[in-house]
């Protein structure tokens, strides 16, 4: 692997209050290769600010700062807002947890589908009809000319969520960042949705930045894995580490979730005084 | 002594039947969990049980007492809900005072400020969130608040709408070992709503795989812990938890 896709050094997001500036992220710093990242943490560890921020998608008053913000040689901070538009979708692109609220519900799924493609190139229509259809079948949608004339109202969750991944990788971006994209969906739909976007990373060799809470789920579909609390990244270790993690977090965090087989009486809480200042 | 019993529960909203021909036994003091995927009914049971689905046919009947179709406030007094989205279920602009004494008011129950004091020390709210509006409080603490809400009226039953999944795994762990330590302390009945099935493995004895509308297994909980559940489709589910948890 020659440069990573992806360098962040020293990430920091700020909201001015009232009571004074409140870092949300403090001095995150990692790289990414065409490889599957894992970001884990509570609510308010500010690990969808991680994600936004490299799409600059945090609004005013929000303030995003780091040393070094690269995507592929480019300088992300240093874009403009025009600039930026040519990079999300067509090279990063980021599908979001609730499809309820994230298609436009006055558009049909291919109309939005075609849209993202024909935002970034110009095709004949013939051409477009042809990739979204492809792109549906791709995401495992059996009848896709019936599903492309539909609104996203007349689609259950787990299909709403497969077409925003098919709206979002149809341009064939090189980063992926996903940010609890099955949190709204039922555990069985969920796996499905997750080996969607694992074959679809993997065939087209993207890189990925997979946001959860879900320290299971992370574990089971990343390479590597960044676990975040109040901003800051307390863990970094391969998936498959992820059981001889050391810090008391994240070992915390593991012992919280109950087991199929589970027989303890009382499950361990998080002691968050520990390391609330730390 | 049997705390829950339906039989033969066929729930429609208008022209679409969402359930067909549900019974169960559920004994006072058992944990019981409806598990399935969206769409199976699960949800409605609970539903119509608390009298928020009120199209239905068959029986509901709690501690030997049958439920009307109506508002039914004798029913109302043994059995409350607890729903999934704490952000969603509480009166945003009422403080957490008045939602506690809402239901002393509507039963014409007195000594308000004493109930409300134990049964938020109770469910562990400190006495400074009293005032407060829910934006003010966390998803756990509100979650709390629901729970507290729920107990104001000293039911014996609980219907719990997957209670937890709106949470974080450490915020999970505090309301799940709150909800076992309340059913201890005060001999709770619990039908649980849930599709996490190690939640299930953790709070109930027994529970019945749902699909579909139908009931298509009822197991003990240590069925499930041993992955000795009979039916294809409980094994399907069974599956897919274990390798989310590999």
């Amino acid at each position: 692997m020659s440069t990573p896709l992806l360098e962040v050094d020293n990430l920091r997001v700020t909201f001015p209050t009232a009571r004074g500036d409140i870092d949300v992220v403090r001095g995150v710093s990692f790289t990414l290769g065409r490889e599957r990242l894992g970001i884990v943490g509570e609510s308010g560890s500010g690990k969808s600010m991680t994600g936004r921020s490299i799409l600059k998608l945090i609004r005013a008053p929000g303030i995003v700062s780091a040393d070094r913000l690269t995507f592929d040689g480019i300088d992300l901070l240093a874009q403009s807002e025009k600039q930026m538009r040519a990079i999300r979708g067509a090279r990063i692109s980021m599908v979001m947890q609730d499809p309820k609220f994230s298609l436009n519900p006055v558009m049909t799924i291919g109309e939005q589908i075609a849209e993202a493609l024909l935002t970034h190139q110009r095709l004949p229509r013939r051409e477009v009809g042809e990739r979204v259809k492809a792109m549906l079948e791709s995401v495992r949608i059996d009848d896709p000319e019936r599903v492309a004339k539909l609104y996203p109202h007349e689609v259950s969750g787990g299909m709403g969520q497969r077409v925003m991944i098919a709206m979002m990788l149809i341009p064939e971006p090189d980063l992926l960042i996903a940010d609890e994209p099955t949190s709204a969906l039922d555990v069985s739909v969920q796996a499905q949705v997750l080996d969607i976007i694992d074959e679809l990373v993997k065939r087209k060799g993207m890189g990925l930045i997979f946001i959860s809470h879900d320290l299971n789920l992370v574990s089971s579909y990343c390479d590597r894995i960044l676990v975040m609390n109040t901003g800051r990244v307390v863990e970094e270790c391969e998936a498959g580490e992820l059981r001889n993690a050391t810090h008391p977090y994240t070992r915390g965090l593991l012992a919280a979730i109950p087991r199929l087989d589970e027989n303890r009486d009382e499950l361990p809480v998080l002691d968050r005084s520990v390391w609330a200042n730390s | 002594m049997t705390a829950l019993s339906l039989k033969n529960l066929d729930i429609s909203y208008g022209d679409s039947h969402i359930t067909h021909g549900v019974s169960l036994d559920i004994a006072e003091g058992e944990s019981f969990a409806l598990v399935g995927e969206s769409g199976s009914g699960k949800s409605t049971i609970l539903k119509a049980i608390a009298g928020l689905a009120p199209e239905w046919t068959g029986q509901i009947t709690a501690f030997g007492k049958s439920r009307s179709h109506g508002i039914d406030r004798h029913f109302a007094r043994l059995c409350q809900m607890v729903f999934q989205d704490p952000y969603g279920s509480l009166h945003p602009r009422k403080t957490i005072d008045a939602t506690l004494s809402e239901p002393l008011a509507i039963h014409g129950i007195g000594n308000q400020n004493e109930r409300v004091e134990a049964v938020m020390a109770s469910v562990g709210l400190d006495r400074k969130f009293r005032f407060r509006f829910p934006h003010q409080l966390s998803g756990g603490q509100r979650q709390r608040v629901a729970i507290a809400r729920a107990l104001m009226l000293e039911p014996k039953i609980l219907l719990l709408d997957e209670p937890t999944s709106a949470l974080d795994v450490s915020v999970q762990a505090e309301i799940l070992n709150l909800l076992k330590r309340l059913r201890r302390e005060q001999n709770l009945t619990f039908l649980m709503v849930t599709h996490n099935l190690p939640v299930v493995s953790f709070l109930c004895d027994r529970l019945a795989v749902m699909r579909h509308g139908r009931i298509v297994e009822i197991a003990d909980v240590a069925d499930l812990r041993q992955g000795a559940l009979k039916e294809p489709y409980s094994r399907e589910l069974m599956e897919i938890s274990a390798t989310h948890a590999a």
